[in-house]
């Protein structure tokens, strides 16, 4: 049952997403006043607008559609594995994509091919992990973990040869990748497109995903069909994972605590949880990006650092408030 | 008229016969007892019987239907199964858990109907649960999960009731509860139940037929006093069983073993 606690949780973060949304278009080295935000759009020619439609606006959707992706991910991912532990890239998604994009800055590309290089990357790990998992017919969430875990090893090892050997200037943006940076992303309507039908699929979902995360055993004994279900998942969550990390490298942190934040503070029903979880992976990647190019500016840092430094101090908080109750 | 039927049912695992040619008829109002020893196969056969895992021969019918026919979803409004392991501990409600009886039945997507709040708070309270509604799953004690497991049962409303091992973990008035709340439900709703035990007792007072698994895939079937002879348990458990009567009450116990 749905209680007010939760429909007051979801407002909450409904209001969160557009505070931080604020907070990350007035932030930055242009000093941009909320007055000039909302007539922004009008005034033709000025820096401020110029700098809001082509920096800040693109930005800070980016990093929301992204916080979106990665924490509704998370979700998923930690149903079909039934484990805590479990993240978006615990598959090797991000491993195959960063063996990508770091091969691509090797070459010496960026921006769209960067971005293809590393979509490419994501989707041979998805294949080749499903393929091995799948090998004898049937698979089960263990093989699927394993051949994860196995797979994203693999690709770590590949990684730390690019790293190497490569020149240190090339290194450089490697790094950056790796930790998430928001500087070059940019999203477009389908990315828009994508975390919507997720949200939908999620809420249509959401039952049989309260059900599922309780066993499967007893999940298909209530009547949910669990083998076409687990593939749902696992492809959708795929995907989202995918496309996260084609936008945005691979930021951490979000997918594997966002979800759990949300559960310690009640949000455990996937009708309220999946929302939840969009709203709070948004803009916590928001104000995190918001954060790392203004801490030390005119520096910028990788955005992925600055998740774990706000994310593990905030989640310490919630778990020792709720262990006290 | 709702009936199970099972027909020539054959199941295996692992390359071991657990029952051959396994005929029986549970009509409604009926209890059934499934009896045997360790290892007989009773856990894998209540799975066969919910659809959970292949049979390899035979026909499972309810109401002339092979249940591999039904939609999953309305086998779940038809079988319902209490696991041996019960429900896993979780950081979740007593009242979000009970809830999930209900989930064959919702059709809203988003909205809980009043109806299935009310069937699953009375099922709760069925089994003295209703005051721990609020309470996370992981506080509880073992005969607290066991009873929300059936709770959970309760509130989804089968026609057949399919129990493995269900006194496990609970005290003896919370067992003779279990029976009385079982009763009630089955004749409310002319449902019937199949129980797997390892209390002979238990299966003897309860139940009016028994299924006796013996070693080599035998099954023994047929009306509770018929089947639950000395002689037969004996063969079944392989070990000495005698009868004690206390009245009309009979009672069976293990013969001491003269080597001890």
């Amino acid at each position: 049952m749905i209680t007010n606690k939760q429909l007051l949780l979801l407002s909450a973060l409904l209001i969160l997403t557009l505070i931080s949304t604020l907070f990350s278009l007035l932030s930055g080295s242009v000093d941009i006043s909320l007055g000039q935000l909302l007539g922004g759009f009008s005034s033709e020619g000025e820096l401020s607008t110029q700098v809001l439609r082509e920096i800040r606006i693109p930005r800070t959707l980016a990093a929301l559609v992204t916080g979106g992706l990665l924490a509704l991910s998370g979700v998923i991912m930690q149903v079909l594995l039934r484990n805590p532990l479990a993240d978006p890239y615990i598959l090797g998604i991000s491993g195959g994509a960063a063996v990508g994009a770091l091969s691509a800055i090797l070459l010496g590309a960026s921006g769209i091919w960067l971005s293809n290089a590393a979509f490419a990357g994501a989707l041979l790990s998805i294949l080749l992990v499903f393929g091995i998992a799948n090998k004898f017919g049937r698979w089960s969430v263990t093989r699927l973990l394993l051949t994860g875990v196995v797979v994203s090893a693999g690709w770590g090892a590949v990684i730390n040869i690019l790293l190497t050997t490569s020149s240190t200037n090339n290194v450089q943006s490697m790094l950056f990748w790796l930790m998430g940076d928001l500087s070059q992303s940019r999203v477009g309507i389908g990315h828009l497109l994508l975390l919507f039908t997720g949200l939908v699929g999620g809420l249509l979902a959401s039952r049989p995903l309260n059900v599922l995360i309780r066993g499967e055993l007893l999940a298909s004994s209530l009547g949910v069909s669990v083998k076409p279900l687990r593939l749902i998942l696992f492809l959708s969550a795929s995907v989202f994972t995918a496309t996260a990390v084609t936008v945005a490298g691979s930021v951490g942190f979000v997918g594997l605590v966002i979800p759990h934040m949300l559960r310690l503070l009640g949000a455990r029903d996937h009708r309220i949880l999946i929302p939840s979880s969009i709203l709070l992976g948004g803009s916590f990647l928001v104000i995190a990006d918001s954060l790392a190019r203004t801490i030390v500016a005119p520096q910028q840092l990788p955005v992925g650092v600055v998740t774990a430094v706000i994310g593990v101090p905030a989640f310490i908080l919630i778990l020792r408030s709720t262990i006290r109750k | 008229m709702s009936t199970l039927h099972l027909q020539s049912l054959n199941v295996q695992i692992a390359g071991k016969v657990l029952c051959k040619d396994l005929n029986a008829q549970i009509a409604e109002n009926e209890r059934w007892g499934l009896l045997g020893r360790n290892g007989a196969g009773k856990t894998t056969l209540l799975h066969s019987i919910m659809g959970l895992r292949a049979i390899d021969q035979g026909n499972i019918l309810f109401d002339g239907q092979s249940i591999s026919d039904i939609p999953q979803r309305e086998l779940a409004t038809k079988l319902g199964i209490l696991f041996q392991q019960g429900i896993e501990s979780m950081p979740a409600t007593v009242f979000e858990t009970v809830m999930l009886g209900r989930h064959p039945h919702i059709q809203s997507l988003l909205r809980d109907e009043p109806k299935d709040i009310e069937i699953a708070s009375s099922a709760l309270a069925a089994f003295d649960l209703d005051k721990l509604s609020n309470r996370s799953v992981d506080t509880l004690s073992g005969g607290e999960l066991q009873r929300l497991a059936l709770a959970m049962l309760v509130a989804q409303t089968p026609q057949v009731f399919l129990l493995d091992e269900p006194s496990n973990h609970l005290d003896i008035a919370f067992q003779v509860k279990l029976l009385s709340v079982l009763k009630e439900k089955i004749q409310e709703k002319s449902a019937s139940l199949i129980m797997a035990t390892h209390d002979i007792n238990l299966a003897m007072r309860f139940c009016d037929n028994i299924i006796l698994m013996l070693e080599g895939g035998e099954c023994l079937v047929g009306e509770r006093d018929e089947i639950l002879t000395e002689k037969n348990l004996s063969q079944a458990y392989g070990c000495s069983i005698s009868t004690a009567f206390n009245g009309e009450r009979k009672l069976f116990y293990p013969e001491q073993n003269n080597s001890d």
